[in-house]
C-alpha cells in the first residue's frame, strides 16, 4: 500500500521493505539447509533435561535376567543409559559398538527395553549379544517419557551425582563414541 | 513412446526456454519487433517439447516400464490404470514435470490468444515465463530427472504409497499446480509492467482473468486436499494447519487479495504498486510452498522424500526469482504514478480494508508456519506452532473481513452512503437475528453452542447480504419475470460470479463453524451384533470379512445405522493392507445426509477375537465445506466467462452501452 | 548423513507399524468430564515422534503412552496447566502446539496484531484525504461514469 506517498521516505521504505523481508527469510532457510547438511535432523529436539537429575524410575527386570533398573543404579559412578527395543532397526546398527564397549568393561552400560515384549527383548539379545549391565522394562513409556525420549535409540550419560550430562539421539557411531562420549565419561570421572 | 524421446524433448526444452527468456527481453529493450516476435513461437515450441516429455513419462507409467527408475520406484503392474497415471505426479520428479508442463501451457496460451496485448508487454511477460521455465527445467534435468534408467530392468515396481491411491488425491496435485503456476502469469505481467514502468487499467484487465483462473483452481485444489484428509486419514478432521497445507493456503490468501486489488486498479487506477507487490508475492509464496515441501526444512506429513541438494537448488531458484523481482520492485515502484485518493466510505476503501485483512492473515499464517525455523535461527529455542495457535490468531482476523464482505459489494465507487447501504440490509440483519436465535434454540447455551451459533449467524450475514446485493442488482422484486430474466442475462457474469463466490464463502463458514462446534464421537471395542450410538444414531455392527482388491487385501466391516424410526443405511468401512508397498490405510465409511455426515471407522481389535475398535463420528455441516468450496470455484469460473475477461477479446464498447441501458 | 536419515525413517515407521489408532476405548476415563479435559489437553500436545500431529490424533505408540500419562496426571488431581507443565518439564516447549507467551514468542503472538495496526495506519493515511482533491482529480471519463451512476443507481456499479 505504498503508492499513496511515493515521494516521501516512507514510500521508499515500503518499496524496499519487501526485499529486505525476503532476504531475511532466505537467510533463515539457508541456515537451516546448511544445518541439515551438517547432520542436523529437524525432528531432533535438544533435551531440556541436560544438567538435571535423572528422573525417578523403578523398572522391572527382563524375566530371568537379574535385577531391573532404578534411579539408585544411576548414582555413585558415571553410567551410560541406552534406550532400545527389539523392534528398532536403527538400534541394530549401533549394537556392535555397544558390544565392544561392554567387552572393554570400563563403564556400566544400562539398557531400557522400550515398549517391547520381554520375550522379544530376550530373543533379540540372545541373537545379537547382550552388552547391558542392568536392563529395565518400559512397556508403557514411563521411563521414556520421563527421559524426554523421542525415538529409539537414545543414549544418556549420567554423572556420579545422578545428573544427566549428555543425550545422544539416534545410533551412536564409532566417531561419536571416540570423540564425544568416551572423553566426557573420562572427564566426569575426575 | 520411448523414454529417451521424452528425455531428449525435455533437454531440448531448456535451450528453447532460454531463448524465450532472453531474446524477447532484448528485443523489447531495443524495440526490435522481430526479436520480440520470437517469444510466441518459443512458448508454443516449449509446450510441445514438455508435452512430449510428459506424454513419454505417462506412457512409461502406463506400460509399467520398470527400466525407468522413476516408474520402478513409484508404480506396480497390479495398480489400477488411474493410479498408474496419477503415479506420474505422485512423486517428486514427475510432479515437477507436471509443474513445468502447466507453466508451458499457460505460456503457450498467452502466445496463442494474447493477440490484443501490447507487443512489448507480451514479449516481456513471456520472457519472464521463459526465465521461470529455465529455472525449473534446469532443476529437473540436473537434480530430479524422471527419465533415468536402471539396468537390469527390475521385474516388478515398488508401488505407489497407498495413501496416494485415491481419486481425490489423484487430481489434487494438478489442480493445485494449475493454481500455483497460474499465479506465475500475474507475476510475469507484474515484472513486465515494472520493466515497462507502466501500470494502468488495461494491464489490470489483462492480469485479472489469469488470476481468476489460478484462484479458482487453487481453491478447488485446496478443497480436494482437505476432502481427502477428511475421508482418508480416519479421524474426520479436515484442516490441520500443517506446514504443507499452509504452504498452499498462504498464496490463496494473497491471491484473493490480488483478485480484489486488481479491481481497484482497473476501476480507479489506484493501488498500483501494492497490486504489483501482491502479484509478485503471491507467486513467490507459491514457490516457497514448492521449496518447503521438497527441501525437508520443515517436517510435515505430506512432504516428498526430501533431499537437501534439491533444497539448495530450489532455494537458489527462489532467491533469484523473489530477489530479482522484489529488487526491481524496490527500484521501480516509487516511480509508478500514484493513484487517486479514496473517500472513507467507498467501494475502493472497502477493497483496501479487505486487502489489509487478507494480507495480515497471510502474514500471520506465514509467521506461524516459519516461526519454529525463525526461532531456531535466532536461537530462541525449540518451539512448535500448531493448530491451537492458528485458530486463536486467525479467526479474529477473519470475522471483521466477513462482516465487511457483506457491505463492501453494495458500496458505490468514489463515495458511498453507509447509512443507505445498511438500510438496504435491514432484511438481511433481521434474517441473521432469526438464524442466530434458531441455532441457539436447536443447540443450547453452552459456550461452544454460542460460538457455533455465532459462526452460523456470521455466515447468514454474508449469505443474506450477498443475496440482497444481487437481488437489488437484478431488481428481483420489481420486475416482471420476463424482464427479470433479461436483466439477469444483462448483468455482467462477473457480478454473478462474485455473488456465487461470496455465498460459497458463507456456506463454507457454516461448515467450519458447525463442524467445529458440534462434532460428536464415540469409540467402542465391539463384536458382531453390538451397537454403538452417536448423536442419536444407532450403529449396529454385523461383522467383518476379508475381501481382496486389485492390489490390496481388506478387512471390511458391515454396519447398519438408524436414527429414530428412519430407514437403515448400510456402512462398509475398510482397513486395507496394500501388497506393495505393504502399508495400511483406513477407508472410512461416510453416509452423507445433505447437511451432516455419519462417519464410521473400523480399527483394529484384540487379535483373533472378532472384536474391533470402532469409531463413529457425527460430523454436522461438514458437507457444507465441500459445497462452499465448489461454489467458490464455480463463482470464479462464472466470473471468468464474463466477456470482458475473455482472453484476447478487446473491451467491447457496444456491450457496455447495452448494459448501461439496462 | 543419508544413511542416518534413512535409518531414522526406519525407526519412525517401525514405531508406527505396530499401530493402534488415536484414542483407544481402554484408555478412556470413566468420568466423561475428566475424559473431556484429557481430550482438550491432548489437542495442545505435539506427538514428539510424529510430524505435526497432536497426541490426540496420532496412532504412534508413544503418543498413546503420553495420552495415558495425561489421564494419569488428571486422576492424580493435576490441573490442565499442571499436566502441560509436566510434559514441558520433560520435552521442553517443543511439546506444546500452542506456544506459551514468553519473550521468545512475543513476535509470534503479537506480530499479527502489530502488523494489522501498522497496515491500518497506512490505510488510514491513504483514505483520509480532503474530499476536494477527489473532485479535482475527476477526468472526463470519470465524470461520464458519475453521470451514468446518478442516472441509475443500480447499474454501472460493477464488482
Amino acid at each position: 500500500m505504498s503508492d499513496g506517498t511515493p515521494k516521501t521516505n516512507s514510500g521508499r521504505l515500503t518499496a524496499i521493505a519487501p526485499i529486505l523481508i525476503a532476504l531475511l527469510l532466505v537467510a533463515v532457510f539457508a541456515k537451516r539447509l546448511i544445518d541439515i547438511q551438517g547432520g542436523l535432523d529437524p525432528n531432533q529436539v535438544k533435551s531440556v533435561l541436560l544438567d538435571t537429575p535423572v528422573p525417578e524410575i523403578d523398572l522391572l527386570p527382563l524375566p530371568g535376567r537379574g535385577p531391573g533398573l532404578t534411579t539408585k543404579n544411576l548414582k555413585g559412578e558415571v553410567t551410560v543409559v541406552n534406550i532400545w527395543g527389539s523392534w528398532c532397526v536403527a538400534c541394530l546398527s549401533e549394537h556392535p559398538l555397544l558390544m565392544k564397549v561392554a567387552a572393554e568393561n570400563t563403564i556400566p552400560l544400562h539398557g531400557i527395553a522400550w515398549r517391547d515384549e520381554p520375550e522379544a527383548s530376550l530373543r533379540w539379545l540372545a541373537r545379537n549379544g547382550d552388552p547391558y549391565n542392568l536392563i529395565g522394562q518400559d512397556p508403557i513409556s514411563e521411563a521414556a517419557i520421563a527421559f524426554g525420549v523421542t525415538g529409539a535409540p537414545e543414549t544418556f550419560v549420567v554423572d556420579p551425582e545422578g545428573v544427566i550430562r549428555y543425550k545422544h539421539v539416534g545410533p551412536i557411531t564409532i566417531t561419536d563414541w571416540a570423540e564425544t562420549i568416551a572423553p566426557l565419561v573420562e572427564q566426569l570421572r575426575q | 513412446m520411448n523414454p529417451e524421446i521424452g528425455h531428449y524433448a525435455l533437454a531440448l526444452a531448456l535451450p528453447v526456454a532460454l531463448v524465450q527468456a532472453f531474446v524477447p527481453l532484448f528485443g523489447a529493450a531495443r524495440r526490435d519487433a522481430a526479436l520480440m516476435a520470437v517469444a510466441g513461437p518459443a512458448a508454443l515450441l516449449q509446450m510441445l517439447l514438455i508435452g512430449t516429455a510428459f506424454a513419454a513419462l505417462t506412457q512409461a507409467f502406463i506400460a509399467s516400464d520398470f527400466s525407468v527408475i522413476n516408474v520402478y520406484q513409484n508404480s506396480h503392474t497390479a495398480k489400477p490404470l488411474l493410479y498408474k497415471i496419477s503415479g506420474v505426479w505422485g512423486n517428486h520428479e514427475g510432479s515437477l514435470l507436471l509443474w513445468v508442463l502447466i507453466l508451458a501451457v499457460f505460456g503457450a496460451a498467452v502466445a496463442a490468444f494474447g493477440g490484443a496485448l501490447p507487443d512489448r508487454l507480451k514479449a516481456r511477460a513471456l520472457a519472464v515465463q521463459g526465465m521461470i521455465g529455465t529455472g525449473f527445467l534446469a532443476f529437473i534435468l540436473f537434480t530430479s530427472n524422471p527419465f533415468l534408467r536402471v539396468n537390469p530392468t527390475p521385474a516388478q515396481g515398488l508401488g505407489l504409497n497407498p495413501l496416494l491411491q485415491d481419486p481425490g488425491l489423484a487430481i489434487h496435485p494438478p489442480m493445485l499446480y494449475l493454481g500455483y503456476v497460474g499465479f506465475s502469469m500475474a507475476f510475469s505481467f507484474a515484472v513486465a509492467a515494472l520493466l515497462e514502468g507502466r501500470v494502468d487499467a488495461a494491464w489490470a484487465r489483462w492480469v485479472r482473468p489469469w488470476t481468476l483462473a489460478a484462484w479458482s483452481f487453487l481453491t478447488v485444489g485446496i478443497g480436494l486436499g482437505s476432502w481427502w484428509a477428511y475421508y482418508e486419514l480416519g479421524w474426520g478432521g479436515w484442516w490441520f494447519w500443517d506446514p504443507v497445507e499452509n504452504a498452499s493456503f498462504i498464496p490463496w490468501l494473497t491471491g484473493t487479495a490480488l483478485l480484489h486489488s486488481l479491481i481497484v486498479v482497473e476501476k480507479r487506477e489506484a493501488l498500483k504498486s501494492w497490486t504489483i507487490l501482491l502479484a509478485i508475492v503471491t507467486f513467490s509464496l507459491s514457490l516457497l510452498g514448492t521449496f518447503l515441501v521438497r527441501s525437508g526444512i520443515l517436517t510435515s506429513v505430506h512432504a516428498f522424500a526430501s533431499d537437501p541438494t534439491r533444497g539448495v537448488f530450489v532455494l537458489a531458484l527462489l532467491a533469484i526469482a523473489v530477489g530479482g523481482s522484489l529488487t526491481l520492485y524496490a527500484i521501480r515502484a516509487p516511480k509508478l504514478e500514484p493513484g487517486g485518493l479514496f473517500s472513507p466510505i467507498s467501494r475502493e476503501s472497502g477493497l483496501l480494508i479487505n486487502n489489509l485483512f487478507l494480507a495480515t492473515a497471510a502474514a500471520t499464517v506465514l509467521l506461524g508456519t516459519l516461526y519454529p525455523l525463525i526461532a531456531d535461527a535466532l536461537e530462541l529455542g525449540n518451539l512448535s506452532v500448531g493448530a491451537p495457535y492458528f485458530n486463536t490468531v486467525f479467526i479474529p482476523l477473519m470475522v471483521p473481513l466477513v462482516l465487511l464482505m457483506g457491505i463492501g459489494p453494495m458500496m458505490a465507487w468514489k463515495r458511498s452512503d453507509l447509512a443507505g447501504v445498511l438500510a438496504r440490509l435491514k432484511g438481511a440483519l433481521f434474517g441473521v437475528g432469526l438464524v442466530f436465535a434458531l441455532a441457539l434454540s436447536l443447540s443450547g447455551i453452552d459456550a461452544i453452542d454460542i460460538a457455533g451459533s455465532a459462526g452460523i449467524a456470521l455466515a447468514a450475514w454474508l449469505f443474506f447480504a450477498s443475496f440482497t446485493e444481487w437481488a437489488g442488482r437484478v431488481r428481483l422484486f420489481k420486475l416482471s419475470p420476463a424482464n427479470l430474466w433479461k436483466r439477469v442475462r444483462a448483468l455482467p457474469r462477473a457480478s454473478h460470479g462474485m455473488t456465487i463466490a461470496h455465498m460459497g464463502m458463507a456456506v463454507l463458514i457454516v461448515g467450519v463453524s458447525g463442524s467445529s462446534a458440534w462434532k460428536q464421537e464415540n469409540i467402542l471395542t465391539m463384536g458382531a451384533g453390538e451397537t454403538i450410538t452417536v448423536a442419536g444414531f444407532d450403529v449396529t455392527f454385523h461383522g467383518a470379512e476379508t475381501i481382496r482388491g486389485p492390489n490390496y487385501e481388506s478387512v471390511q466391516g458391515t454396519f447398519s445405522a438408524t436414527r429414530g424410526d428412519g430407514k437403515a443405511v448400510t456402512l462398509k468401512p475398510e482397513r486395507r493392507i496394500y501388497d506393495q508397498p505393504a502399508q495400511q490405510t483406513t477407508e472410512a465409511a461416510i453416509h452423507t445426509a445433505f447437511w451432516a455426515d455419519l462417519y464410521v471407522v473400523l480399527g483394529e481389535g484384540p487379535a483373533d477375537t472378532g472384536r474391533y475398535v470402532v469409531r463413529a463420528y457425527f460430523e454436522p455441516f461438514v458437507p457444507f465445506l465441500w459445497y462452499g468450496i465448489l461454489m467458490m470455484g464455480l463463482g470464479g469460473l462464472v466470473s471468468l466467462s464474463d466477456r470482458r475477461h475473455r482472453i484476447g477479446a478487446p473491451l467491447r464498447a457496444a456491450s457496455i452501452v447495452e448494459l448501461a441501458k439496462g | 548423513m543419508k544413511i542416518y536419515a534413512a535409518l531414522s525413517a526406519v525407526t519412525l515407521t517401525a514405531l508406527v507399524a505396530t499401530t493402534s489408532f488415536a484414542v483407544e476405548p481402554d484408555e478412556m476415563l470413566a468420568n466423561p468430564v475428566l475424559e473431556e479435559r484429557a481430550r482438550i489437553i491432548s489437542q495442545d500436545l505435539k506427538c514428539v515422534v510424529c510430524q505435526n500431529e497432536t497426541i490426540d490424533e496420532s496412532s504412534a505408540p508413544l503418543a498413546q503412552d503420553m495420552r495415558r500419562l495425561v489421564r494419569q496426571r488428571i486422576l492424580a488431581g493435576d490441573s490442565n496447566q499442571a499436566v502441560l507443565d509436566y510434559m514441558v518439564d520433560r520435552y521442553g516447549d517443543f511439546v506444546l502446539l500452542r506456544p506459551r507467551v514468553t519473550g521468545q514468542t512475543l513476535l509470534l503472538w503479537f506480530g499479527p496484531f502489530v502488523l494489522l495496526l501498522l497496515g491500518g495506519l497506512i490505510v488510514a493515511r491513504y483514505i483520509r484525504r480532503p474530499s476536494i482533491t477527489t473532485v479535482q482529480a475527476l477526468t472526463p471519463e470519470e465524470l461520464a461514469e458519475v453521470e451514468a451512476l446518478t442516472r441509475d443507481p443500480n447499474t454501472g456499479n460493477e464488482p
